[in-house]
C-alpha cells in the first residue's frame, strides 16, 4: 500500500487501510472522537467514519437512510453489487432471508458442537506443545473456526486452505483491487455448485442440505440467493472468529496480571470473553447512504459510504468507563461486537462458544506464555482485525 | 416480600435481536426460542435472590430489550 498517499489529517482524509490505522487504530479513534466524531474522506469515492457508540447505534438502526447493499468500503463500487443475503439485504427482503438461518445457530444447536470443538483444540495443542513454541495465529486460532464451519457445512475440513485464500481475496486484497474480490466470488460459486450437485442424490444433516430443503411458499431458495448465502456463511465466520481468538491470546500474552488472574479464577471466563469481544472487536462493517440525512449534526450525502466501526463504538468512554482498559470482570457491557439491530450476527452464539472453548483449552494446557517477539506480530489488513502471525513461547509440556 | 413489591422482567419482542446475553447471565429468568429470540420465563416474576441477576441481564442487553418493573 506504499503507493497510497499518506494520511495527514484523519478527520478529513482518513484511510482505514493505512498501516498506522491497521497496527494501532485506538489512539486515532480516541483523537477523532473528541475532535471530529464523524470523520470524512474523499478516498474510496467518499466515506464517513463515526467513532461514537451512539452514532454507530443510530446508523445501525436506521435502515431507511443507510442501506446494507454494500457492506465493504472499497476503492471502486461494483454496480450492481453482488448480493449475499441476509447481510446485504434491507427490509423487507432481509427478514425472510435471515429467519430460516437462525435455528441451526441457536444456543442449543451450538452447545452440541462444544465437545467436538474441545477435542479439536486439544488436538491442535498436542501438535505443538512439546516444542515449547507455536504460532498462535496460524497453528491454533485459524484452524478452529475453519474446521467447525467446514463440519457444519458438510464440506472437507482439509479445504480450509482454500477458504482462507478466498477470504484474503475478498476482504483484504479486494479492497483495492475489485478483480480479486470477483475472483473469490467466482471460485466459491464453482465450489458450492459442486457441493450442491453432490447432494442431489444424497442429503445429509449438514447446513447445505438444510438450506436445500428450505421452502418458501412451496418453492426452494433460488440458486443465486442460495449461493450468495453459502458464500456469506463461509466467509463471515472464519477470519472473524480467528481474529477474536488471536486477539484474546495476544492480550493474555502481553498482560501478565490478567493472564494469571484468569487462570486462577476460571469463573471470570463469562465476563472476560465479553470484555475481549468489546475491546478487540474484530469486525467493521459498512453502509451506503441512500437518502440525505444528518447524524449528530453531520449531513451525509447519498452515494457516500459509512465505515460502521463496531470496534470504535466499543471504545467510546461515554458508553464504557475506562474504555481503553480491559477489565476482565466488567459487569455492564453492552458491547456491539456482533452488531446492533436487525443484522445481529447470526453466528454470535457459535463464535462465543469457539472463543471460549479455544481459551479454556489453551489455558488448561498452557497457563504461562509470552510473545516470542512483540515486533513479530502481524495484524490483518482490511476490516476484520486480528493477529495473522503471532509466534508464542511457553514451557513445553512433559508427557509422563 | 409481598406480591406487591415483586420485581418483574419482560423482553420487548420488537427490540430483541437474539444476542442471548440475558439468558446466559440469568438462565433462570429467560427462555430462548428456536430462532434465538428471548422471552421471560413463566410470568416474569423475579424472586428476590435473582434481582441482581435480572439487573445485570438488563444492563448487558445491547438492544435495550430487557425491561424491569416493580408491581405496585
Ligand atoms: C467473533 C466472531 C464474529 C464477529 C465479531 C462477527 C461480527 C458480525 C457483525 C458485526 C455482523 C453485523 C453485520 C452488519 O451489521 O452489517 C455480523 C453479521 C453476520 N455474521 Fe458474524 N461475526 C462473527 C462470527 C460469525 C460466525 C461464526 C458466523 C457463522 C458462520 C457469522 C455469520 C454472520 C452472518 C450470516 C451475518 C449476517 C446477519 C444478517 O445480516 O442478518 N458470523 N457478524
Ligand atoms: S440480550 Fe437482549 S437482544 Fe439479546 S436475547 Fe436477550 S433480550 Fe434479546
Amino acid at each position: 500500500m506504499s503507493s497510497r498517499p499518506p494520511v495527514n489529517d484523519w478527520a478529513t482524509d482518513f484511510d482505514h487501510t493505512d498501516p498506522r490505522w491497521m497496527n494501532d487504530p485506538f489512539p486515532i479513534w480516541d483523537g477523532l472522537r473528541t475532535r471530529c466524531p464523524i470523520a470524512h474522506t474523499e478516498r474510496f469515492q467518499g466515506a464517513y467514519f463515526p467513532s461514537r457508540y451512539q452514532d454507530v447505534r443510530d446508523i445501525s438502526y436506521d435502515t431507511e437512510h443507510f442501506s446494507s447493499r454494500r457492506v465493504i468500503v472499497r476503492d471502486e463500487k461494483l454496480d450492481p453489487p453482488i448480493p449475499s443475503p441476509p447481510i446485504t439485504s434491507d427490509p423487507p427482503e432481509h427478514r425472510p432471508a435471515r429467519m430460516p438461518l437462525l435455528p441451526p445457530f441457536n444456543p442449543k444447536a451450538v452447545e452440541r458442537l462444544k465437545p467436538g470443538t474441545q477435542a479439536l483444540c486439544a488436538r491442535l495443542i498436542d501438535a505443538f506443545i512439546a516444542s515449547g513454541r507455536c504460532d498462535a495465529a496460524t497453528d491454533y486460532a485459524q484452524h478452529i473456526p475453519t474446521r467447525v464451519i467446514a463440519h457444519m457445512l458438510g464440506v472437507p475440513e482439509a479445504d480450509g486452505e482454500l477458504f482462507r485464500h478466498w477470504i484474503k481475496l475478498a476482504l483484504e486484497e479486494g479492497i483495492h483491487d475489485m478483480s480479486k474480490a470477483l475472483q473469490a466470488v467466482g471460485e466459491m460459486t464453482v465450489y458450492f455448485r459442486d457441493q450442491i450437485a453432490k447432494r442431489a442424490s444424497q442429503h445429509g444433516d449438514d447446513l447445505i442440505s438444510y438450506m436445500l430443503a428450505l421452502r418458501h411458499d412451496g418453492k426452494p431458495i433460488p440458486e443465486d440467493k442460495l449461493l450468495g448465502t453459502l458464500r456469506l456463511i463461509l466467509i463471515a465466520g472464519i477470519d472473524t472468529t480467528w481474529s477474536a481468538i488471536g486477539a484474546s491470546l495476544w492480550h493474555l500474552a502481553t498482560h501478565d496480571e490478567d493472564r494469571r488472574r484468569l487462570v486462577a479464577d476460571p469463573s471470570l471466563m463469562d465476563t472476560a470473553v465479553e470484555e475481549f469481544l468489546r475491546a478487540y472487536a474484530p469486525v467493521t462493517m459498512a453502509r451506503e447512504v441512500v437518502k440525505e440525512v444528518e447524524i449528530n449534526g453531520c449531513p451525509m450525502k447519498p452515494g457516500h459510504m459509512v465505515l460502521l466501526s463496531f470496534p470504535a463504538a466499543n471504545r467510546d468512554p461515554e458508553m464504557f468507563p475506562d474504555a481503553d482498559k480491559v477489565i476482565l470482570d466488567r459487569q455492564e457491557n453492552r458491547h456491539a461486537a456482533f452488531g446492533l439491530g436487525i443484522h445481529r450476527c447470526i453466528g454470535s452464539n457459535l463464535a462465543r462458544m469457539e472463543l471460549r472453548t479455544a481459551l479454556e483449552e489453551w489455558l488448561k494446557r498452557i497457563p504461562e506464555f509470552r510473545l516470542e517477539d512483540p515486533a513479530g506480530v502481524r495484524w490483518s489488513e482490511g476490516t476484520v482485525r486480528g493477529p495473522r502471525q503471532m509466534p508464542m513461547l511457553f514451557a513445553p509440556e512433559v508427557r509422563t | 416480600m409481598s406480591e406487591r413489591n415483586m420485581m418483574k422482567v419482560r423482553v420487548e419482542a420488537e427490540r430483541c435481536q437474539g444476542h442471548n446475553r440475558c439468558c446466559s447471565i440469568a438462565p433462570e429468568l429467560f427462555e430462548i426460542d428456536d430462532y434465538g429470540y428471548a422471552r421471560a420465563s413463566g410470568d416474569g416474576s423475579v424472586p428476590p435472590a435473582l434481582e441482581e441477576k435480572a439487573r445485570l441481564a438488563m444492563k448487558n442487553c445491547p438492544e435495550h430489550a430487557v425491561r424491569l418493573t416493580r408491581q405496585d
